[in-house]
């Protein structure tokens, strides 16, 4: 049994015991990290030095019989969370010498629990995208192959590094953000448990902005009583964020042996798309026996505006990008690129520091809010956003729960998908309309297809109620016995 | 009788109408914590929000929401239980987000009407189109280095409210008294300083000139004017810039200009294209502005007395003509003085000592209504003195005087310089006949018609009796002993 | 609606961000696909619906007037890539 092999549950009980230490545990990441990540391309920045600090403070609290689940526990941190004293550049280089001054209230309080940060995990650059390729730091490398092919496929997005970093072992568990998808299908691609909570129940103090009304911070671990764990600790009411919810967090791990027996599984139509692949069919049909076998009630619903989800979401969250992204401007803070004026200097800045996809999203989201064209665009799109949101509402009149595959595809070659940006857009299309309408979903490790990729099963959940999400996840979790790893790993 | 302008082709009426941008008096920012004191070392006043570094989120000030109401009542107007926030996107080097947060199509306050007075003594209502709440600006100064602009972000942040009046002004005159109304009012209210030299109040211009009975015209738009007079000035100097403009043949261009005191002209303000897409969306970072009922009710029920409800008043309670009431309310403390001061007393008789003496001493000796030169409660003591025909008018002049270089009380003084008034009616009837008998003369002309002659007489007697004669008593007498 | 290279232009320019001639055209086709993507949002019915602004439906929080922040301008000014005394410093702006 290598300590690759414990999970942030198992580590914490094997830390308590005083079994492991924690410079222990950080020290065989920090050493993995130095072996992997120079191919993975997980992190950005690593800090080890800074992980044993942490380390050594975590054996402290163990030591005075202080500590909590998630003391010692060495994590990766997606870059887009402000960690004060260390460089944060939301995988953009208009943020390559950018070192924030404060710290994002969701790692604050996972500092604050004992954690420990290995490094910056890579992403699509300010979180635009699903594959990770448009990081201005390189690419990432999914550590699972297809069988029998050396070829370097994608690991998901935008927390790529985030998935990679986990499911190769180079950190326990891992902090994601979800825009559109972005923890939910980097898991199913990576083989990881991710959830995205309630639109409201993670802070957004101190993560660099992309969306503002569909960004959430969530966690991305090996399982889902790991992603509980982390979930306890990053969740909570923040009066700092004014979208933040006033909601107590429950502890979310006395959700895991809920059992599903008596719930209502909802199946909708809509996401049975047509051209979508067999195999994920497939695995969406066994995931509905796992959860009638274990007594839950399958119910047939319709979520009517289902196709219209990505459109939706490519007007709305590039229009709110285009003015989130509007601060990096070379004069505060980043990189700067002289010129003769003012406005010269802006131009040359945000062209040089800004990869082509982010532009792509600024330029579209300035054009659908601009003067003609807002009525047409961003105010129809906000409307669809609401027909799709009483979807939802009337689907949990009827059912406590909805199951759907996570991602059309499984993980796809670096290289693939790059003939125009919509085709990329469309590994979105089962998550985004959770995210519009603020609704918690869960991704699960749920099996593998016949080239030896993993897929993953959502589960999606009223608001407020992880809950549940937790309990059928945990459900499908146990059914699917999935413990497939893949070969670029830390043994 | 309405201000027209002369042009080649005849009159031209103009159309004005006012954005007035009002720093709210509170003690941290509209969303962040930090200090919004004017002042303040560079950048010192100024959090991570304001700087608008990534992943920074607002957080609203109650006291600025509450200050926005206070001002819309004050302004009789509509106060809006739902209102909503908006990003107003553009870039500027003292605008660190490249937005500002203000509020587009739901303002916290709706319509309302302001009462200005002329200079003749008319009244005209003007209408307020909303009250908004929006960031303030940081300040970026261009003449600290010679090839750079530095960015002072102290300012940035702090609480607006953007006040807009209908187009209702029509002439440079309507323009400052609607100005200096708006200003009276948010002083009394405590909810804007008003001062227009140090920034917290400043004045977006709309001007339009048109021939009467058109359609409006174009308008420009003259931006930041910090004075009232340079208000009142700069609308006559574009109203005939446009005149010109139309009667050459051109056609006025809608654009925004500044007003240059030094020229005493308007100037178009350079690279503005595109500044009027502004790509306003709601602000996702905030939720709707929702206020209780009950809310604005204890802020109605707790809002000081406004000028023209204590004008009237005064009015009504202290017996004062219109005007002389308007010199005193012109500010909250001058009218708390007045009122210390007639409390109790003649109030047409406190006002005429104050509109007179009074505010003369005040100016005379550089001092203000907080730091007076004499205490309420000594000008009172005068009066009452006055009142109760211990001295005369002509005297307590006098006693003011030695008030205000000395400090004394008018008891005090009286006492020591013997200046009662001689109501002695046999003292006066001697000073009486002593002084007709040395003009016998005039007292003839005075039978034979020159009537005039009679204050010759009066005024011999008060001289006769050092001023200390009861004026009244000194007419009766003259009056009789002419015959 | 089809964007032509002059929206191309002026809109790099509402964004601020140079562009130059050969990546104007490529953005015109790549943002053209995306806008002919979203089109499909006209054959929606919208007849009195509201727009939805965020998952949560709250009122505003409102904070008390107590200044809690400021007076960190060193940490303000730490990574400004110009910095003249305690100011921010760019290219001269002349009004």
């Amino acid at each position: 049994m290598s300590i690759f092999d414990l999970t942030i549950a198992e580590a914490g009980k094997k830390l308590a015991a005083k079994e492991i230490s924690a410079v222990e545990l950080t020290t065989a990441y920090n050493d993995a990290v130095a072996a992997l990540n120079p191919r993975l391309n997980a992190y950005i920045t690593v800090t080890p030095e800074l992980a044993l600090t942490q380390a050594k403070a975590a054996d402290a609290r163990i030591a005075a019989g202080q500590a909590g689940p998630l003391t010692g526990i060495p994590l990766a941190m997606k870059d887009l969370f402000c960690t004060e004293g260390v460089r944060t550049t939301a995988a953009s280089k208009i943020l390559e010498p950018f070192i924030p001054p404060y710290e994002s209230t969701v790692s604050a309080q996972l500092l604050a629990a004992g954690a420990v940060i290995l490094g910056k995990a890579n992403l699509d650059e300010f979180a635009m995208g699903s594959s990770n390729i448009t990081s201005g730091y390189g690419p990432v490398e999914n550590p699972w192959k297809r069988n029998g092919s050396d070829a370097k496929l994608v690991p998901g997005g935008s927390s790529g590094g985030s998935a990679a970093a986990v499911s190769a072992r180079l950190a326990l568990g891992a902090t994601g953000t979800d825009t559109g998808g972005s923890i939910r299908q980097p898991a199913a691609f990576t083989g990881l448990a991710g959830i995205k909570p309630t639109y409201g129940r993670c802070s957004r103090y101190g993560i660099v902005a992309f969306a503002s009304s569909l960004d959430q911070a969530g966690p991305m671990a090996r399982n889902v009583e790991d992603c509980a764990i982390l979930l306890n600790a990053m969740a909570g009411f923040d009066a700092k964020d004014s979208t933040s919810a006033e909601r107590a967090v429950p502890d979310f791990t006395k959700a895991l042996t809920k059992g599903v027996k008596g719930l209502r599984i909802g199946i909708p139509a809509e996401y049975r798309l047509e051209g979508t692949n067999p195999e994920i069919l497939a695995l969406w049909d066994k995931g509905i026996e796992w959860l009638q076998a274990q007594g839950a009630e399958i119910v047939e619903i319709s979520l009517p505006h289902t196709k219209y989800g990505l459109a939706v979401y490519y007007i709305v969250a590039p229009a709110e990008a285009s003015s989130n992204l509007a601060r990096y401007d070379g004069v505060r803070f980043g990189a700067r690129v002289d010129g003769v004026d003012l406005i010269d200097m802006y131009e040359r800045t945000r062209a040089a520091g800004f990869g082509p996809e982010v532009k792509r999203r600024i330029m579209i989201g300035t054009y659908v809010l601009s003067h003609g064209y807002y009525d047409a665009y961003y105010l129809k799109a906000q409307k669809v956003r609401n027909l799709i949101l009483r979807d939802f509402t009337n689907a949990f009149d009827k059912v406590d729960a909805i199951l759907t595959p996570t991602a059309p595809s499984a993980a796809f070659g670096l290289g693939e998908k790059m003939d125009d940006p919509v085709t990329m857009y469309l590994n979105d299309v089962f998550t985004v309309p959770a995210s519009l309408a603020g609704v918690p979903a869960m991704s699960v490790p749920a099996g593998l297809n016949a080239e030896g990729l993993p897929l993953g099963l959502q589960v999606i959940g009223k608001h407020f109620d992880e809950e549940t999400v937790f309990a059928v996840s945990a459900a499908i979790e146990r059914a699917a016995g999935f413990s497939a790893l893949p070969d670029v790993r830390a043994k | 009788m309405s201000y027209m302008l002369e042009g080649r082709t005849g009159a031209w009426e103009v159309v004005v109408g006012l954005e007035i941008h009002a720093q709210v008096i509170s003690q941290s920012k509209l969303f962040s914590g930090a200090s919004a004191t004017y002042g303040g070392a560079p950048n010192a006043h100024v959090s991570f929000v304001d700087a608008g570094f990534p992943g920074m989120l607002p957080v609203i000030n109650q006291e600025c929401v509450a200050q926005a109401v206070r001002t819309g009542l004050g302004l009789k107007a509509e106060i809006n239980l739902f209102s909503r926030f908006d990003r107003k996107n553009y870039f500027y080097a003292d605008l660190p987000n490249g937005y500002q947060i203000s509020q587009f199509a739901h303002p916290i306050v709706g319509t309302g009407v302001v009462e200005i007075e002329l200079q003749d003594g008319t009244l005209k209502n003007i209408g307020i189109t909303r009250l908004h709440l929006e960031q303030d600006a940081g300040k970026s100064m261009h003449d600290q280095h010679a090839s750079k602009s530095v960015i002072d972000l102290n300012r940035a942040g702090v609480a607006l409210m953007e006040i807009v009046s209908e187009p209702d002004i029509r002439s440079p005159e309507e323009a400052g008294a609607y100005l200096r109304k708006i200003r009276q009012i948010v002083r009394y209210l405590g909810t804007c300083d008003g001062n227009m030299e140090e920034g917290s109040m400043r004045a977006d211009v709309n001007v339009s000139v048109r021939k009467p009975g058109e359609e409006f015209r174009t308008r420009c738009e003259i931006k930041n004017v910090n004075s009232v007079r340079f208000v009142m000035h700069a609308v006559e100097a574009e109203a005939l810039r446009q005149i010109e403009v139309w009667e050459s043949g051109g056609e006025v261009v809608q654009e925004t200009r500044l007003y240059d005191p030094s020229k005493g002209e308007t100037r178009s303000m350079r690279s503005k294209e595109d500044a009027h897409d502004y790509r306003y969306f709601p602000e996702p970072d905030l939720l709707p502005l929702i206020l209780e009922q009950e809310f604005v009710n204890a802020l109605a029920a707790k809002l000081p007395e406004l000028p023209d409800e204590k004008r009237r008043r005064f009015c009504e309670e202290y017996g004062i003509p219109f005007y002389d009431a308007g010199v005193l309310v012109a500010d909250q403390a001058t009218a708390d003085f007045y009122e210390t001061v007639a409390k109790g007393r003649d109030g047409k008789l406190t006002s005429n000592w104050m509109s007179g003496d009074f505010f003369a001493a005040m100016n005379r000796s550089g001092k203000s209504i907080e730091n007076p030169p004499v205490s309420a409660a000594d000008f009172g003591a005068l009066l009452d003195l006055i009142s109760d025909k211990t001295i005369n008018g002509r005297i307590a002049k006098d006693v003011f005087e030695e008030m205000v270089e000395t400090g004394k009380a008018p008891a005090a003084i009286v006492e020591e310089k013997g200046l009662r008034q001689v109501t002695d009616t046999g003292a006066i009837d001697d000073a009486v006949t002593k002084v007709l008998e040395a003009n016998q003369d005039k007292v003839a002309e005075y039978k034979s018609g020159k009537d005039k002659l009679f204050g010759f007489f009066v005024g011999q007697v008060m001289k006769a009796m050092a001023g200390k004669g009861n004026p009244a008593l000194v007419n009766e007498a003259v009056k009789k002993q002419l015959g | 609606m089809s964007l032509d290279a002059a929206t191309v232009r002026r809109i790099a320019k509402l964004a601020r961000i140079r562009v130059d001639d050969a990546e104007v055209e490529t953005l015109r086709t790549e943002l053209n696909a995306i806008l002919g993507y979203v089109e499909q949002l006209g054959e929606v019915d919208v007849e009195g619906v509201e727009p939805l602004s965020g998952g949560a439906q709250m009122a505003l929080r409102q904070r008390a007037d107590v200044v809690t922040d400021g007076e960190i301008a060193e940490k303000i000014l730490a990574n400004a890539p110009d910095r003249n005394e305690n100011f921010f410093a760019v290219p001269k702006v002349v009004e």
